[in-house]
Parts: C-alpha cells; sequence; structure tokens
C-alpha cells in the first residue's frame, strides 16, 4: 500500500480529510501506514535540485566536522552528551544522506529522518550561533521538514496542524465567525469592571490591528479580554480583523509551505483591508516568526518586510511603558525573584532583547537573567512544534532538563513568558520535574500593577 | 624534478587556485536566492552590510565570539594553526626572495625566530586537532578519513619545509616534498572543502545579513556573536 488513506502526499484540504485524521486517536493507524508509504525520490531529488542552492549546499561541504556545535544543542546537553545529538551529525545523516543519495531513500531511512527532524531539532538555531562558518543547522532542518512534509512523512500532528490552516487559517478549528463571537463574548464580560470597554472588530485606520494566536480563542479567551483592557488604559485606538486574525503557523513546523503562504496572506489582506497604522501580535513567539520575519518571503514581497510595520507584543509593552500609557505602580512591582525565558523566535531570531530586559526593570525588582540569556539563550525545550507531537513526549521532557537546570540556577520561582511555546513547555516542565515554580504571560502581570487612570476607574 | 616543481608545476598549481576560488566564488553568489534563503540581499542593503562584516569581524577575533570564548583551548588551537598556515609562506625570507627573483617583488620578511616559532606552532597545533577529533567523542562521530587527509595536506608543507629550511636529513629530498606538498595544498583549497579559505567569508557574510536584514538587525543594535 504506497498511499494510506491517512498517511499520504496529500496535504489536508478539507473537512472531511481533517475528520478522518482526527478521528484516528492519537494517529495509531496514521503511522501504521506511514510503515507502508513509499518514497517518490524522483520528486524528491527534483525538489532539492529545484531549491537546494549554494547557500546550504556550502553548509553542508565544507562543515570541517570540528563539533563547535555540540554543546550548543540543548539535545544534546539534555541528553548526556550523547554524539548522535551533535546539530553536525543530525543533519550530515539526514539531508545530507539524502542529498548524497540524490534523493534515493528508502521508507525506513524517511521515517528515521521524520523522528529526527522533529524530535532532535526544535529549529531555536542556536547552533547557527556557534559554528565558526555560520552553519545555521535549524533552518536546514526547516527545510528537511519541507521535505519530509512533501514526502507525506510528517508526524500526525503536523498534519492536523497544517490541514487547520488550510481549512480554517488558524491552527485550530476556529472560524471567523467564532471569533468575532468571542471577542464580543470576553468585550462584555470585561465591561462591567471596565466601562466604556472596546472590542472593535474590523474598524479601518485604527493605529493598531490586533493579531493573535488562535489558542487564545479557544482555550484562553481571558487573554483576550486582557488584552482588550491594557489597550484601554493605554488609550490605544485599536482593532482587531475578523478575518486574518490569526498569526501562528503549524504550517512552518510542518514545514508545508504552499500553507505558510495561505495563512500569512490572510493577515497581509487584513492589513491592506483595514489600513491600519501597525500590527501588534500577542504573546506568542511562532507567531511573530511565521507572520513578520518568514511570512513575507513566503508571500513574495520583495521588500522582506510586512505590509505594515509589525510588533511583539512586548515591542508594545516596553514602548508603552516607556512613553508613560502605561504606568506601573511601584508598590506593586514585583519583590520576588523572578527571570524571563528568551524565546528564540524573537528574542535569538527577532532581535528583541533589549525590549524584554526593558519591560523587567519596569516591573521587576529582582530581575534575575538565566545564564547563557538573550540571543544565547537555550530553546525552552518544546519549540517547533514539538511541545504539540504525542510521539515525541518522552524525547520532549528529556530536553526539557536544561531549561530546568537553568531556571533552578537563577533561584527565582516565577518565570515571565512571553510566549505561547514556551509558556506551554515550562508548564510542562514543573508538571513533570515539580521543581515548583510559577509562569505567567505579561498581561496578567501588568494588570496587577498598571495604575488606572481617574477617567477609567470603575464608578463604585 | 626541481625545475618542473617550480616551473610548470607551480603555474598549474597557481592557476587552479586562484581560478579555482574565482570560481566558487562566483558559483557562491549566483547561487544565492532571495527567495529560497529568505533574505533580501538586494534589499535593505544598509543592513545586510552592517551584518555582513560583523559577522565577520567578530569571528576573526580570537575570543571575539560566545562561541570562540567557550571553546577557549580548541580556539587557541584554531588561532594558532591558521595563523602560522597563513603568515609563514607569505611572510617568509625565503620565500620572498624567491619571490624577488622571479617577479621583482618584496614583501617585509618575519625574522627567523618568529617563523621558526609560528611554524612549530602551528605544527604542535595541527597534532592536538587531530588528537581532539579522536580523543572526543562528539568530534569522533562526525570526523570522516577525508577530515584527516585535509589536515595532513594543510600541514605538510609546514613541517617539510621546517626540515628543509633547517637541513635536517637530506635537503633537496625535504625541499621537493615541500615544494609538492605547497602546490598540492593550493591545488587543494579551490577542490576540497579547504575552498573555507574562501566561502568562510561569503558563508559568514550570508548569515550576517540574514540576521541583519530579516533576523532582529533591523531591531537591535546587532547579533551577538
Ligand atoms: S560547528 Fe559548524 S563546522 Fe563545526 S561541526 Fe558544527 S556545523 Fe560543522
Ligand atoms: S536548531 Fe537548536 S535544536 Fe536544532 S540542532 Fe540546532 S541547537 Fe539543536
Ligand atoms: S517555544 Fe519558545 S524557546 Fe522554544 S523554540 Fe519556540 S520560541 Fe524558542
Amino acid at each position: 500500500m504506497p498511499e494510506g488513506t491517512l498517511c499520504n502526499k496529500t496535504p489536508v484540504d478539507t473537512v472531511e480529510q481533517l475528520q478522518a485524521l482526527l478521528a484516528d486517536k492519537s494517529g495509531k493507524q496514521y503511522y501504521e501506514e506511514m510503515t507502508q508509504l513509499d518514497v517518490d525520490a524522483p520528486a524528491l531529488w527534483a525538489t532539492i535540485q529545484k531549491t537546494f542552492k549554494s547557500r546550504m549546499r556550502t553548509w553542508l561541504e565544507i562543515c570541517s566536522h570540528c563539533g563547535m556545535c555540540a554543546d550548543s544543542c540543548f539535545f544534546y546537553l539534555a541528553n548526556d552528551r550523547d554524539p548522535t545529538q551533535v546539530p553536525s551529525y543530525k543533519i550530515q545523516a539526514t539531508l545530507g544522506e539524502i542529498v548524497h543519495r540524490k534523493g534515493r531513500v528508502d521508507n525506513a531511512f524517511m521515517r528515521d529522518v521524520m523522528d529526527t527532524a522533529w524530535s532532535k531539532c526544535t529549529c531555536c538555531n542556536r547552533c547557527g550561533l556557534y559554528c565558526p562558518f555560520g552553519i545555521d543547522t535549524g533552518v536546514m532542518f526547516s527545510y528537511l521538514r519541507g521535505l519530509c512534509f512533501s514526502q507525506g512523512f510528517v508526524p500526525w500532528e503536523m498534519k492536523i496542524g497544517s490541514g487547520m490552516h488550510r481549512i480554517y487559517r488558524a491552527q485550530m478549528d476556529v472560524t471567523s465567525e467564532d471569533w468575532v463571537e468571542t471577542c464580543s463574548w470576553m468585550c462584555e464580560e470585561a465591561e462591567e469592571e471596565w466601562p466604556g470597554l472596546e472590542f472593535p472588530v474590523d474598524k479601518p485606520d485604527a493605529d493598531i490591528i490586533y493579531t493573535v494566536n488562535a489558542r487564545e480563542v479557544k482555550h484562553y479567551p481571558e487573554d483576550l479580554a486582557d488584552a482588550a483592557v491594557l489597550f484601554h488604559i493605554a488609550g490605544e485606538n485599536w482593532t482587531v480583523p475578523s478575518k486574518g486574525w490569526e498569526e501562528t503557523s503549524l504550517a512552518m513546523f510542518a514545514g508545508d509551505w504552499a500553507g505558510c503562504k495561505q495563512q500569512v496572506e490572510e493577515v497581509y489582506a487584513a492589513m491592506d483591508r483595514l489600513k491600519p497604522k501597525r500590527m501588534v501580535v500577542t504573546e506568542c513567539g511562532h507567531a511573530y516568526r511565521a507572520t513578520v520575519i518568514e511570512g513575507p518571503y513566503w508571500a513574495g514581497l520583495k521588500s522582506g518586510k510586512t505590509p505594515i510595520e509589525s510588533f511583539h507584543y512586548v515591542e508594545w509593552v516596553a514602548e508603552a511603558l516607556r512613553t508613560g500609557k502605561l504606568k506601573i505602580d511601584p508598590a506593586k512591582k514585583i519583590k520576588e525573584p523572578v527571570t524571563y525565558q528568551d524565546s528564540c523566535n524573537y528574542i535569538r531570531n527577532g532581535g528583541l532583547r533589549e525590549c524584554a530586559r526593558e519591560i523587567m526593570s519596569y516591573i521587576a525588582e529582582d530581575f534575575r537573567e538565566m545564564k547563557p540569556c538573550g540571543e544565547h539563550n537555550f530553546c525552552c525545550g518544546g519549540g517547533g512544534g514539538l511541545n504539540g507531537i504525542g510521539r515525541y513526549r518522552p524525547q520532549r521532557n528529556v530536553g526539557l532538563k536544561v531549561k530546568r537546570d537553568q531556571i533552578l540556577a537563577t533561584g527565582a520561582k516565577l518565570v515571565v513568558t512571553p510566549c505561547h511555546n514556551c509558556w506551554d513547555a515550562i508548564r510542562d516542565l514543573e508538571e513533570h520535574f515539580k521543581i515548583g515554580i510559577r509562569w505567567s504571560f505579561l498581561k496578567p502581570l501588568l494588570l496587577k500593577m498598571v495604575i488606572v487612570p481617574e477617567h477609567l476607574r470603575p464608578e463604585e | 624534478m626541481y625545475a618542473f616543481l617550480t616551473g610548470p608545476m607551480a603555474w598549474i598549481a597557481f592557476t587552479i587556485f586562484f581560478v579555482g576560488l574565482i570560481w566558487r566564488g562566483i558559483w557562491y553568489v549566483r547561487g544565492l536566492d532571495w527567495r529560497l534563503d529568505r533574505v533580501t540581499y538586494g534589499q535593505n542593503v544598509k543592513y545586510g552590510i552592517r551584518g555582513a562584516v560583523r559577522s565577520i569581524a567578530r569571528w576573526l577575533i580570537p575570543y571575539g565570539t560566545h562561541s570562540w570564548r567557550y571553546y577557549s583551548g580548541y580556539t587557541a588551537l584554531v588561532f594558532i594553526f591558521h595563523i602560522g598556515l597563513l603568515v609563514v609562506p607569505i611572510f617568509l625570507l625565503a620565500h620572498n626572495l624567491l619571490l624577488a627573483e622571479r617577479w621583482g617583488v618584496r614583501l617585509p620578511a618575519l625574522s627567523d625566530a618568529m617563523a621558526d616559532t609560528l611554524t612549530v606552532a602551528a605544527i604542535v597545533a595541527a597534532v592536538l586537532i587531530l588528537l581532539r577529533r579522536i580523543a572526543l567523542p562528539e568530534v569522533r562521530i562526525i570526523t570522516r578519513f577525508y577530515d584527516i587527509l585535509l589536515l595532513l595536506i594543510a600541514v605538510t608543507p609546514l613541517w617539510t619545509g621546517f626540515l628543509a629550511y633547517h637541513q635536517v636529513g637530506p635537503y633537496q629530498f625535504w625541499l621537493i616534498a615541500h615544494i609538492l606538498a605547497g602546490e598540492i595544498l593550493l591545488m587543494a583549497i579551490p577542490l576540497t572543502k579547504l575552498s573555507h579559505f574562501l566561502l568562510f567569508f561569503l558563508s559568514r557574510a550570508q548569515l550576517g545579513m540574514d540576521f541583519g536584514i530579516k533576523r532582529g538587525g533591523m531591531k537591535s543594535k546587532g547579533m551577538e556573536w
């Protein structure tokens, strides 16, 4: 059986396909079918010839096998320095082999490649900072995921995630109606406490268009209310789009480049339609990476930039604190030791280290850096989609050790985690290792300490 | 033999070296693709240049990056080895005399003591690099025979030259071995992954532009390598 009914080379584009996949509990049948899936070697090789150009070819060729990337990878450290976890080894044994064999690899090999690409690399790009030749193995792994996806060798949850984006333009089955409804429901709820609070949908020419992560809509709607209240307190003229509100991209984690393009184009269309001055995205790392950093390239925008200037939530918060739009009550600053999880996606790969430091200087009295930190911080352990893949839960949990030790070394019991994936990973880390820490997004912390201007205070 | 190696063979070696490197450079740059690489090479040029320069400069400075500092011992070996390989052949008095005789060009020359020190240090570094390769499991697992062969190709001109210059053993033999080894190295540079002689700069510039233009360079002071 070359192509399975669930596991095959066709991306999920219909609700029926999606439902069939979801009905297959934890992908049991899916992974069984995968053991029979044929590799289309000519197609694989054709794709490589078209897309594998001098940058990556050079990376594979000139790697001097010096091993300086070894200690940079948290998987290598967390697995007791297992040599098979050295970035150079991982990529040479997978992508390197595929290229070397001109795509003529078999099913078992491709399943191994899939396991490596998703369970031994989170595409955190830290190794790229440690290689003297600037070989960014994370970039190559992301490319490799694309090859796997095109051949149907992709973890079950990733196939579903990519399908969600293709069908709903969101990482979960949240429709535009669900979204708008949730907004107005959250607005009603919060209005009781915040008279005059608005949750403007599709308002043209606003200063800020706010975009989110579908999880917030589906599982954490309070986060939407918190965002609205903070914009309200800061006096921002903001809106959300009814369509193009989702910034995340499981399609990116899946290596589904066509799906990625569809997803970001929906967001860019909202920018074009509503003509806001700038875009702010919620506290999510990979959402920012997908829509702001990589997205313009998927969409073929020659400037390499989003149609309007785009900001991560930490940039907005830092600016609001700096300009006094948000004022912190000094008595309510965080007194206990607190640390900050630098997300690979908007810190290492987004240049926002200083924003995070600036925010902490306003809200915390005893801020403690992890070591290493900033651009050099280790991945939380759950990035690149790994948090969501059941098949690799054990590997993920081992990987969390590095973050656990980093946090313990700071002595802080509170971890600020303005990234959905990091937030999940650190929650799971606590569940798994029970080290007695708490973790939080910025919004709830800010709401506890911000000074509410006189005219916005609820009448007693 | 001597006449052949210093005549036609030298021409061949230098031609392969230069033409090969030029070809490598053109091939690399032509294979860059803003859409596939997801870096706008032709736009935001100012940020691109800043990123590229930063990415190269930091890595050329001993202990200039986190990585160089982290692997402090190995970093010392790498720099000593490369300084020996690059500085000695260009500024050696004996080479300079040859150059003056043939082309009438003179470069400043190293003192004998300095040249000896650099050479011996580089040879020792090469031996230690080899031992590290074998001793450390994380390096051993990625080591191929090819890697050891290239190290040998790179270091052979040094020790043969040293033996010839100090007339240890048969001078003629070592001299010829030295010239041959030098020519093999020159040809190996563009033809093997020793092409990092050039590609180090291009690849570093590329990643520097990636970070400088796309991955945060426009929102920060630049990557802290
Ligand atoms: S640090 Fe770079 S050159 Fe060295 S082994 Fe790793 S990828 Fe290869
Ligand atoms: S990108 Fe991150 S996880 Fe992947 S190999 Fe490099 S350091 Fe390891
Ligand atoms: S989840 Fe956070 S730390 Fe982990 S890879 Fe993503 S951004 Fe990085």
